[in-house]
This record gives C-alpha cells, structure tokens and sequence, in this order.
C-alpha cells in the first residue's frame, strides 16, 4: 500500500519537505519541478507514514485505500510517473 | 539564515496577497524570527488569482490560500491592508520610506490580444475577464456575456481555456454546487451553447494542457470531447516523459466513447486565427490550417497553409497569456513583460545599479508561467535574496511604526484589515450555507466592505 497525489496538485510540495524516504518528486531542487504538471509519490518506496498526507495544504494526497473508484486512476498515474523517472535516470 | 546583529527588526511591505505574496510572507517570517510583514492587496481579499482566477470546479485548490495565511498569521508579526491600491493614496516611495524593503508579488492581470482584425467587436472577450467575472472579482462583475448562440471559440492551449470550455459546457446543475459567482451561475443557467472549440496553433504535443486537466477530461460525463486535427502520429517516439504522459491521455480521449450527452467539446489544433467575423457583434472566425515546420534549433513552428475555414460562433475568448503593466515606480522590460531582476531584486536594466530595498516575486518577476506551486521557490529565492541584503546592511527603514500606522490611517476607513477579510469569509461561507453551495461570494464593493465592517453583528446571528 503507499500514499497517492490527487490531479488536484499544485506542486506546492510540503510533501517533498516531510517525506522520510524521499519517495516524492520531482522535488523542487530536482530537474522537471518547473515544468511538471503535478507531483507523484513512488509506491515502490512510500512506507506509508502520512507525513505527505498532513503536510499537503490542499488535502490532495489520499491513501491508497481510501480512494474512491473514479480517483483509482491517480494510483496507476503515480505509479506510471515513477517508472518514467526510473527509466529516464 | 538569520540577522542577528541587526539594531532594529526588518518590517517589510508585500504587495499582494496571492500565492507568490503569501509564499514570500510565510519564508520571510519562517526564516527571520522577529521581521514583521505588512502585506497590502487592492482587494479587500486575501488569495489573488486562488480566489479570483482557480476554476470554481476546482476549487479544492483554494485552501492553499487559507494554509499560508493562517501560517502568517499565527507567527504573529503580520498585518494585512487590504482595499489598499498602492500608487493611490500609498505610493511607492511611501512604501520605501516606512519599510525596510518592498517585494512587489502583484502579478499581471492583462491578457495579451491576438492581432487581428475584429477583435474589439462586441462578443470577442479576454478569457481572463471571463473567468474573473465568473470567479465574482468585483472589478469584473458587471460583464455581460451573450450565451444565445450554439457555439463559443477559445483560442489558446492551456489550461485557463480549459477553465473556460468547462465553464460553458458544465450546466448550471454541476456549477450550483460550485462557488461560482451567482450572477454567472444565473446567465449561464440560461446559456444555449451546445458547443465550445478551443483552437491551438500547434498540436498535441506542443499544447500546455496539463495531464490532469487532460484526465478530468477523460472522467467526466458532461460532456462529449472531440480532437480534430490530430498530428500526434507524426511524433511517435516522444522522449519528454511529461509530454509522452500527455499524449496518452490525448489519445484516450480520442479513443473514448461518443456519449450522448447534447454539449461537446473540439479541441481543434493546428489552426490560426485570421479575423474574428461579424457586423454588430461577433458571428465567427477565420481559421488558417497550418502545419509544424521544424526550425533549425529543433523546435516545431506552426506556419500558416493557404487553407481556410470559417467556423460560427457568437463568442470568442482569446486565451493566449497574460502581460502586465509595471508597479508604479519600478522599471519594466516590455519586451520580456517582467520587471529586470536579479534573483528578485529590481535593477535598473540602462545603468544596472540595484533599486535599493525593492524586490519582486511571482509572475511580475519571471512572467505568467507555471501553476501555484511554482510560486513557493520562487518567492523563496527573493526571500534569499532580500535576507542576505538585510544581513550586509543595505537595507534601511528611515520612518517608524508609529509613522506607518498615521500614513495608513490616511487610507480612511476603507481599508479592511484581517479581521475584515474574515468577516468577509465568514459572511460568504454563511450566504451558502444558507443554498447549499461552498461559499456565495459577496461581489459588490459596498456589500465586500459593509460585511468587513460588521464582525460583531455577524457574529450575533
């Protein structure tokens, strides 16, 4: 199970600063953060802490479970985003 | 870093309390423990473009606004000036005179035009006034929109064209659950648009949507979406994994079953346009057909073909960026449409000698791109940037607080301080309450700043 960020993103990333794992990019100090079009958590690497989830000044980071059927699709975008990283790196 | 040897704390003007004005506030007062923050806004509101340009469908991202102002406030060293235009009755050297710096964060509110012929005729709008009149600003509640003909036109790709087809093809029952200006949601309640098409000059590949909007797109069921002139096969392999994202939602779109909905959306690319059409008001568009020439530095050019359509509509919407004009007192560079800065500090772009205690952050500082967030790093590095400058002692605050508060008494009794704001927040949230929406905006400046002015009443009933 890991944590997943909702379309409604604003890259504000609060989350990027409490992450323990730093499991959620990109991060404002790593390439792409200024073009990116929202921020994704790796579940490969999430450990499921909820730190990201409190920090979020918008609410946009839900737990796996708890999303709801039409937000599902956010899990395989995350997912998706972070094996893109993962290739290009 | 900090500045431990100053003899008096920093106090700093912000003007503008949007996302770049908040961000600035929170790290200046996050990062200095004892500077005080004074943060000015023409509106008597706190959240700039969050309050008065984020689609009122998303309006999940309007708690930003909240989390950073109650961030600032709880450091206990801000004070906020709100229905405060500085250039009026504060000038910009009276903001240097009674701070030690000013960081300019008021961003661009005019839109860029297209050019071409017809654009002032009645029917042809600015998408940034459509959306500020139907976001409630009160500088643009009394815009009338005729929605009596089938079809509207936006020209642009991002994602404030996006804002603007959803607004017109939602319906008025998805809107009321929205906090939508009421008079919008009254006119667009009796709207016959059947069809909105937003025209890009280039194609998929190259648009601005980004992929959640993309995917909203995908998930809902208002309305059916339609792509026309597709060129994405011509770039299969794309390596921007961003853009390879994007693309795959385009095509799902594409692949995405017709609904039987009676509202559609085109997005039609690969198309200029020529002239907005029509006598007493607008009728259509004349659109080029155009195709992506690569240039020799690898970028994809639209040029325009001999080719042309000419597609009716009653409105049009040019969505192609916003521009701004300077802060009174400050250089600006037309050509570039920001104010000359270095790491947010304003120079002088003839002589290039620092105006001294005078920053900026936001769009005024690096121009009208990026989504809220980008706002944070921005404003951070102005932060950076005026700290190390307190820290060397360049700067100076020549009057004191006593001074400050004659020089915004003068301001008479307009202005409306924080708990003006929440009392303007709490009498919103109440009136919808009331009809079962989120917030009904007061958008009236008398009735914004008689709600500022009546806590105690409020608070009665």
């Amino acid at each position: 199970m890991a944590y997943v960020i909702l379309g409604t993103c604003i890259n504000d990333a609060a989350c990027v600063d409490v992450c323990p794992v730093a499991c959620i990019h990109p991060a404002p100090a790593e390439a792409g953060f200024a073009t990116a079009d929202m921020l994704y958590i790796d579940p490969q690497i999430c450990i499921d802490c909820n730190a990201c989830a409190e920090a979020c000044p918008i609410n946009a980071i839900v737990r796996e479970q708890d999303l709801t059927p039409k937000l599902l699709r956010y899990k395989t975008l995350n997912a998706e985003m972070a094996l893109a990283r993962s290739k290009v790196a | 870093m900090s500045v431990p040897n100053q003899a008096a704390a920093l106090r700093v003007a912000i003007v503008g309390a949007g996302p770049s004005g908040l961000y600035a506030a929170v790290e200046l007062l996050r990062r200095d423990a004892r500077a005080t923050v004074e943060l000015y806004d023409r509106q008597p509101c706190f959240g700039g473009l969050v309050r008065s340009g984020v689609s009122p469908d998303h309006a999940e991202r309007r708690r930003v606004s909240a989390f950073y102002e109650r961030l600032a406030l709880a450091s206990g060293r801000f004070r906020f000036h709100g229905n405060v235009e500085i250039g009026e009755r504060i000038s910009h050297a009276d903001l240097c005179h009674h701070h030690d710096a000013v960081i300019y964060a008021s961003g661009l509110s005019a839109d860029r035009s297209l050019g071409i012929a017809g654009e002032d005729l009645p029917g042809s709008h600015a998408a940034s006034d459509f959306v500020a009149w139907y976001n409630g600003h009160p500088d643009h509640a009394q815009r009338h929109y005729d929605f009596d003909h089938e079809r509207a036109v936006v020209v642009g790709n991002g994602n404030v064209a996006l804002d603007v087809a959803r607004m017109l093809l939602l319906g008025a029952a998805r809107l009321r659950h929205t906090d939508i200006a009421e008079h919008a949601l009254q006119a667009l309640a009796g709207s016959r648009i059947r069809e909105v098409v937003i025209l890009g000059r280039r194609g998929p590949a190259q648009a601005s949507f980004t992929a959640p909007e993309l995917l909203e797109l995908i998930e809902q069921d208002e309305f059916e979406v339609v792509i026309e002139n597709d060129n994405s096969f011509q770039h299969p392999a794309e390596a921007d994994p961003g853009i390879a994202l994007r693309l795959r939602l385009f095509e799902e779109i594409r692949r995405r079953p017709g609904s039987a909905g009676a509202r559609r959306l085109v997005l039609r690319f690969l198309a200029t346009p020529l002239e907005i059409v029509g006598g007493e008001r607008v009728t259509a568009i004349r659109v080029a057909d155009n195709e992506l020439v690569a240039h020799a530095d690898g970028a994809l050019r639209a040029r325009a073909g001999t080719s042309t359509h000419v597609i009716d509509a009653g409105l049009v919407f040019r969505s192609v960026g916003y521009r701004g004009r300077p802060p009174a007192g400050l250089p600006f560079d037309a050509a570039t449409g920001v104010v000359p800065n270095r790491a947010g500090r304003v120079f002088d772009p003839r002589g290039g000698d620092q105006y001294r205690g005078v920053y900026v952050a936001g769009w005024l500082k690096r121009g009208p791109r990026g989504v809220i967030g980008s706002n944070k790093p921005c404003s951070r590095e102005t932060v950076d940037a005026l700290l190390q400058d307190a820290a060397a002692g360049k700067l100076e605050c020549v009057a004191d607080r006593d001074a400050l508060d004659a020089l915004l008494a003068e301001c008479g009794a307009d202005r409306v301080d924080y708990k003006g704001w929440k009392a303007i927040d709490e009498q919103e949230r109440l009136n919808g309450l009331a009809c079962g929406r989120p917030r009904v905006k007061l958008v009236e400046m008398t009735d914004l700043l008689a709600a500022a002015r009546a806590p105690a009443r409020r608070r009665a009933a």
